[in-house]
């Protein structure tokens, strides 16, 4: 049993748990996730790894609230306890890889969209601690339902936040804000690092492509085991059919087939749309299927 | 109870119409009666072959005998020297080409039914309440085990006998291997039968810690090193599926078995109180010939699918056991032989729409000695179907060889281990089951997780 030390709320329907699981806490990794599975009868949802203090045994989630297992996982109280919780999943970022020279001489930029904020986080604290100075933009549609900025502005050289709506920092999508910084205000950068939304991921890389900005990307695909057992995070990742799982979940931004991954993403909406009409409606739901008067 | 010594006493099996729309059991088993009389058809051998059929070598004759008096809990005791796990394997042997395949009964008429006899003594024992024997005085040395399947479990089991203080790490959240995620509830029950073979092991004192996965949470040289164990079991299977490359692979609708089975199996998919969903199809494909295959095509038919077997060879050559092919003939699945998948139609949704297919014949032999099936020209033809389950075979996951320094695998990715005794390339680190052979059957990896527990109790005797 793991138990919930800390929770949170961000803005958004996003939520940050901070719980005791050691084992993952000593060993993780920026770039790497865990899987949850809050109780006997629930799905196993793979979560990044936000933040970790080893000597606490303590590792940070979070999650946003999009469907009947992120619902329900926002009901738990600190004091509460998840069934399972197993990680760290998956490499750690490839940047970890580069020695403290070579970092140095990068010029790193992270993008992040909604969620996906969190996960950045820990990574450009990593940076910072080791005494590497990243550009940050987070983006979002509008002001109200931005995550994580006092924290990322405490640790990021420069952090740009750009909205759609204009209703805070720079007008435009993070496409537009990376634009901005590489066209305009002619800032050069060796490595994007683009981490939320598909579909954000996607434009990105596109248009880092055009700049010719090496582009990493985290995807976030179906999973079930997430130990290469099953294959349903499977993607085609230039040629070649890669698992999420193991061989990432960060990938080349410019090898990734996008339109197919985000097809597949949609594999179990309809069954998901059930589970949360089940979740609704309690018993009186019965399948939905038309044929039962029910 | 009237008995045809030349002829086996039936077992009783829920109607192919029935189970097709069910997930409990298809075989019930003896009853007492039953058993004692199907007992009394074994000759007491002095030279018995099945025992040289069994590669766990258990006492045939000796339990049976007990049997025939109706003794089970010293029927029970007798398969205990040998498996730990009776109730499973009496249930998943290929008993047709082992044991019962040297029964002298079989000259001349059925051979003795060993497999649903072992499966009889492990049920009543299990009834009446009969654990295994846990060891008197602890020797102080500590032995983790990596995976709980039935290697794992078998070579955790015996090592606790020996008073050894053994942990075992599972990946999963729940024990049991491929017995948990991959076999199906109708052919092998998970609380009656899985859950209950390993609170035996428990019940000897063996620790499961689940939700570990080694050389990612902690490397093999961690748990030597820092955690103080004596020595190592890898036994982590052979659980990376494969898929043909073909276009439309990676279309919805397409499945590894692996991933339909564990959803189903594991997560409980076809449990609508379970959380878990499963894209269960209504026409289904499923491409192989295995077991896995016959599990995944009978799993799909349960959920409400018509659905097809899709296999390049013929009858003779399909590899899963013969009782499984007539088991899913019998609930009306469809065999294609003799056919192999071109391609996967895809729809603009990116969904499954057919499958084009080709028809084989039987060519010269390969290496394997089968006959090597070749293309007909021309012969294609779409298969209309919405779901297409790939079940082509799995190898080893590389996780822990590419983590753990010095440990030799060979070109399959297995690692490389002694028969007799398990020893790896690495000292102090033993290994057996699906990870060193490849995928296998439950009674190998049995007896290759008892041949390391004596080679692991060897080596630190020393
Ligand atoms: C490696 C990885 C890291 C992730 N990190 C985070 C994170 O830090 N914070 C966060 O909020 N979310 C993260 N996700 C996504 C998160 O797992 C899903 O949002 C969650 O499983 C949805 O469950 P649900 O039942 O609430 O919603 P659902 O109703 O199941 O689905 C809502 C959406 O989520 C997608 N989804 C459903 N099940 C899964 C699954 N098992 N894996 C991935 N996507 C799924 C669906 O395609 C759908 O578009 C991550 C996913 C992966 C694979
Ligand atoms: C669907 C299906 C049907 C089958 N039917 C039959 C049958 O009828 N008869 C028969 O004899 N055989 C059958 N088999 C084969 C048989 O189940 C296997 O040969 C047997 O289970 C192998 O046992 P094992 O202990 O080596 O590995 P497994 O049973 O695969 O267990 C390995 C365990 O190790 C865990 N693990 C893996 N990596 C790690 C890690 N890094 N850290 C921690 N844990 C890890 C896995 O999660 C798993 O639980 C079938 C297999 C399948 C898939
Ligand atoms: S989640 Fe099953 S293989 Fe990646």
């Amino acid at each position: 049993m793991f138990k919930i030390l800390k929770k949170e709320y961000l803005a958004n329907n996003i939520w940050l748990m901070d719980v005791e699981a050691p084992r993952v806490a000593k060993s993780c990794q920026p770039g790497q996730f865990v899987i949850v599975k809050m109780d006997e009868k629930g799905e196993r949802i793979p979560l990044t790894v936000c933040d970790y203090d080893r000597e606490k045994g303590i590792v940070t989630i979070v999650f946003q609230k999009v469907g009947a297992s992120t619902n329900e996982m926002a009901e738990y109280e600190v004091g509460e306890t998840f069934m399972d919780f197993v990680g760290p999943l998956g490499c750690a970022s490839e940047l970890l890889d580069l020695t403290e020279e070579e970092l140095k001489k990068e010029k790193l930029l992270f993008v992040c969209g909604g969620v996906g904020t969190a996960p950045v986080y820990p990574q450009v604290k990593w940076m910072k601690e080791h005494g590497i100075d990243v550009d940050v933009i987070i983006g979002a549609r509008t002001k109200d339902i931005l995550i994580l900025e006092d924290a990322m502005r405490d640790i990021a050289a420069n952090l740009y936040i750009a909205t759609d709506d204009g209703s805070y920092g720079f007008k435009g999508n993070v496409c537009d804000q990376i634009n901005e910084l590489v066209k305009n205000q002619g800032k050069e950068y060796t490595r994007v690092i683009a981490i939320g939304p598909m579909i954000m991921m996607k434009f990105v890389a596109q248009l880092t492509k055009e700049l010719k900005i090496p582009t990493i990307v985290s995807m976030n695909p179906i999973m079930v085991d997430g130990t290469g057992m099953c294959g349903a995070c499977r993607l085609q990742v230039g040629d070649e059919i890669k698992f999420a799982c193991v061989d990432g979940p960060e990938f080349n931004g410019h090898l990734v087939d996008f339109d197919q991954a985000m097809q597949r993403q949609r594999m179990y909406q309809s069954e998901e749309g059930r589970a949360v009409l089940r979740q609704q409606e309690g018993d009186t739901h019965h399948g939905g299927c038309g044929n039962c008067n029910g | 109870m009237e008995v045809d010594v030349l002829k086996r006493v039936p077992v009783r099996e829920q109607e192919p119409k029935v189970r097709a729309a069910n997930f409990e059991e298809v075989c019930l088993g003896y009853n007492k009666e039953e058993a004692m009389a199907e007992a009394a058809r074994c000759i007491q051998c002095k030279n018995p072959q099945c025992v040289k059929g069994c590669p766990v070598n258990i006492d045939i004759p000796g339990f049976i005998g007990e049997l025939k008096e109706g003794k089970v809990e010293e029927a029970y005791q007798v398969i205990s020297k040998f498996s730990a796990l009776p109730a499973v394997c009496g249930r998943v042997c290929p008993q047709e080409s082992q044991c019962e395949a040297k029964c002298i009964r079989g000259i001349k008429g059925d051979a003795v039914s060993i497999g649903k006899l072992e499966r009889f003594t492990a049920d009543a024992a299990r009834e009446a309440g009969i654990k295994p024997v846990k060891a008197e005085t602890m020797n102080g040395k500590k032995v983790a085990v990596i995976g709980s399947g039935p290697a794992g479990l078998t070579c955790a089991g015996d090592l606790a006998k020996l008073g050894y203080d053994v942990t075992i790490f599972e990946a999963l959240h729940k024990a049991g291997g491929v017995l948990s995620y991959g076999i199906p509830e109708f052919r092998l029950p998970k609380t009656e039968v899985v859950d209950a073979e390993v609170e035996n092991v428990k019940s000897l004192g063996v620790k499961i810690e689940t939700n570990v996965v080694i050389g990612k949470a902690i490397t093999i040289d961690e748990l030597l090193n820092e955690e103080g164990f004596d020595a190592v079991f890898i036994g982590s299977g052979a659980g990376l599926p494969k898929f043909m490359g073909i276009p439309g692979e990676n279309a919805n609708g397409v499945f590894s078995a692996n991933e339909y089975l564990t959803r189903s199996n594991l997560m409980k998919a076809f449990d609508d109180s379970y959380a878990t969903p499963i894209a269960a199809g209504s026409k289904v494909a499923v491409v192989g010939g295995g077991n896995v295959a016959m599990d995944a095509a009978r799993t799909a038919l349960r959920l409400g699918a018509d659905v097809h077997i899709v296999y390049r060879r013929s009858e003779e050559e399909l590899p899963a056991r013969v009782e499984e092919v007539h088991h899913a003939k019998e609930e009306g699945i469809i065999f294609d032989l003799l056919t192999n998948p071109t391609e996967i139609l895809v729809d603009d949704e990116g969904n499954v729409k057919g499958m084009t297919c080709i028809r084989m014949e039987l060519g010269e032999p390969d290496e394997s000695g089968r006959r090597r099936p070749v293309e007909v020209a021309g012969s294609e033809f779409t298969l209309d179907v919405d779901t297409v389950i790939m079940s082509l075979g799995t190898s080893p996951n590389p996780l822990i060889s590419s983590t753990t320094e010095g440990l030799d695998i060979n070109r399959w990715k297995c690692i490389v281990a002694e028969e007799e005794t398990g020893e790896t390339s690495k000292a102090g680190v033993y290994a057996g089951g699906d990870a060193v052979t490849g995928a296998a059957t439950v009674i190998l990896a049995m007896g290759a997780g008892k041949a390391a527990a004596k080679g692991i109790h060897e080596f630190l005797s020393k």
